[in-house]
């Protein structure tokens, strides 16, 4: 299928069409209600069930209430009104129900701004609803990888009945990149067996997410818990650049000796920080997480025997920062580069922080490969290396 | 010899077939056990059971679930008409009701309850009002009579600091979508039967695709109101149907 230009909230919207749900639930919210008003259009078009709910709350409920029916169901927001649906995630993580949940994040706390951010990494990671659960959360870095994960976040939703978080920032849910879009899926032909469709035929089905018991509710927590460790053990992805044998380059030799872990956008920018770094001959290579849940904490374990150093580049406070660090175990010194309220993180900064943990992890002193400087070369006179590595 | 007339049986009455033979958890002169037969007999009479799905609340009623022999799903408190709507709109042939506490319905969940009415979404709402919050232990509800005492409103509700009481059916009669929304009471045989047929009528409504339907029930709470189940039944008729008057509040017959 040819290639075209869509818009990232616009391909997302057509990808979930395409992966076939069956109803989208939402509400306006700034960076992302490109992907309801898409939704609101082509959805009637097709027979299926477009709502614009009157809040968030309203929403991620009605998303509840299609998804006990057995409907492949979604609905989109951004940061506050992320915070606004908690409560009904954690209803539908008790549920075991499937659902698709969008987050274009933006600038926080409070009602913040409208520009990209990556703030809603601990309450959608870590999940912000009450009890224990965790979702599958993927974070794509371009707007062709959003597609992709969309498809990828029906099927793994359905495969074990989990809410799946796909996580990107306004900046990805604004821009226009080309894309190839999947084919248009059948959509499937009878709810589950489990699904709330009437007792035709059979005994009641009930979904009940509450034990009053303590044991009862225990062994639902322990369920809960298998799940969330078998796909742990089954659904960790991300990509690396330059990092081993396999994907390093071919000019400066096989192993990265620096980390830097980034995903989403924020991963988009430290690659190219990356390949800056290396052209001035700094054994560096990027880590991108794509499940930031399940976090790929085995391989940065397993990178942190070697590694000298690891830098961390988010656009927020350094939220995945404590997963990554929880990962390294101590390992390696984890240095990190945040920026918050909408601002992105430049190259050369990234790149400059490369340098600094180069300096200060380097050892011996002579173990870096000299590289043309070329740092900075649009943004004014290239300063001076910081000296002082021991 | 004298021949003997055949031995027949004919039962007059028994459980609703919607209705399970589990034992409620409601107290000693509850009202729920009679609205949930009211609902079960409806289900029965319009033929509906295999297509019925109940959306429970938070609050007493919470297991409601247990009690219906019908499909069923457990809202987040006041939530339940928006979940119903997930339910109704991706299975339009189904008949969805829920099934709702005043603090449920009337507070915490007034825009849900609301905007479903107001979309006209084709659903139906059991309305179960007794003025209080009884799950948690008789605290003042939206709909808590003015000088009612309760355990938040120990000297009674002074409506100078804690308002009226929210009148659900003057409300919602208001609005466009909303098809039939009636007011009956459970205290006495008469008012039940009244009462039976609001809910049939309200089935009926959803049947035939006309939109939002509602029932509002008063009923008692002897626990949290601190009286004999008898005195609360009085009390319901003395003090609840002044403030709360019965009847059809919006009855449009077109779709």
């Amino acid at each position: 299928m040819a290639k075209q230009l869509m818009k990232g909230n616009e391909a997302i919207a057509e990808a979930a069409i395409r992966a076939g749900v069956e109803a989208y639930f939402g509400y306006p919210i700034t960076p992302q209600t490109e992907l309801l008003e898409y939704m609101s259009k082509r959805m009637p078009e097709l027979g299926r069930v477009f709502l614009q709910a009157e809040s968030e709350v309203a929403a991620i409920n009605m998303v509840y209430g299609a998804a006990c029916a057995g409907r492949r169901v979604m609905t989109s927001s951004s940061s506050p009104g992320i915070s606004l649906m908690q409560e009904g995630l954690s209803y539908i993580a008790a549920s075991n129900v499937p659902a698709v949940i969008v987050d274009v994040m933006r600038g926080g706390p409070g009602l913040g701004n409208i520009a990209p951010s990556q703030s809603d990494y601990f309450q959608m990671v870590k999940m912000a609803g009450h009890g224990d659960y965790k979702p599958i959360v993927l974070a794509p870095a371009t707007v062709q990888e959003a597609v992709d994960l969309t498809v990828l976040a029906f099927d793994l939703a359905e495969q074990y009945r989990t809410i799946v978080t796909v996580l990107l920032d306004g900046m990805l849910g604004q821009m226009m990149e080309p894309v190839e879009l999947p084919a248009m899926r059948a959509l499937p032909a009878t709810p589950p067996a489990w699904a709330i469709t009437g007792a035709a035929g059979r005994a009641k089905n009930v979904v009940v997410p509450f034990r009053l018991q303590a044991d009862e509710l225990e062994a639902l927590n322990f369920d809960l818990q298998r799940k969330i460790a078998d796909i742990a053990r089954r659904e960790v992805r991300f990509k690396e650049y330059f990092i081993d044998g396999a994907n390093a380059d071919k000019v400066h030799g096989d192993r990265a000796e620096l980390i830097v872990v980034a995903f989403g956008a924020a991963g988009r920018v430290a690659l190219s920080a990356v390949k800056a770094a290396r052209q001035q001959g700094i054994r560096v290579g990027l880590h991108r997480p794509i499940t930031l849940s399940p976090f790929p904490d085995e391989r940065l374990s397993q990178l942190a025997d070697e590694a000298r150093g690891f830098l961390v580049v988010e656009m927020n406070a350094g939220q995945m920062l404590e997963d990554v660090k929880l990962s390294v175990g101590g390992q390696a010194p984890v240095r990190f580069h945040g920026r918050m309220g909408g601002q992105v993180p430049m190259p050369d900064d990234i790149a400059q922080e490369i340098e600094k943990l180069d300096g200060m992890t380097s050892r011996p002193i002579d173990h870096k490969i000299e590289g043309p400087v070329v740092l900075r070369a649009a943004v004014g006179p290239a300063r001076k290396p910081e000296t002082g590595r021991n | 010899m004298i021949p003997v007339e055949p031995f027949t049986e004919q039962v007059v009455f028994q459980r609703p077939r919607a209705m399970s033979a589990t034992p409620t958890t409601y107290c000693p002169g509850c009202m729920h056990g009679v609205a949930h037969r009211l609902v079960a007999e409806a289900i029965d009479e319009l033929g509906i059971r295999e297509r019925a799905i109940l959306v429970a609340p938070v609050g007493c009623s919470v297991f409601a679930y247990n009690y219906f022999e019908i499909d069923g799903v457990v809202a987040a408190h006041g939530r339940a008409p928006a979940v119903a709507t997930g339910l109704k709109r991706t299975q339009p042939d189904k008949i969805v009701f829920t099934y709702q506490g005043d603090g449920d319905l009337a507070s915490i969940g007034i825009a849900e309850i609301l905007h479903a009415a107001g979309r006209g979404e084709n659903l139906t709402v059991i309305f179960v009002n007794n003025a209080v919050y009884g799950m948690t232990g008789g605290q003042m509800a939206p709909t808590t009579l003015p000088g009612m005492k309760t355990t938040s409103s120990p000297l009674g509700r002074d409506t100078r600091t804690m308002g009226h009481p929210m009148k659900m059916c003057e409300l919602l009669s208001q609005l466009d979508g909303a098809a039939f929304i009636a007011r009956r009471s459970l205290h006495s045989p008469a008012e039940i039967r009244r009462a039976k047929k609001a809910i049939v009528e309200a089935f009926k409504t959803q049947m035939e695709g006309r939109g939002f339907s509602m029932v509002e029930l008063l009923a008692s709470c002897p626990t949290n109101w601190d009286m004999k189940p008898v005195d609360a039944l009085k009390w319901i008729e003395t003090h609840m149907v002044p403030i709360y008057p019965l009847g059809d509040y919006k009855t449009r017959v077109e779709s």
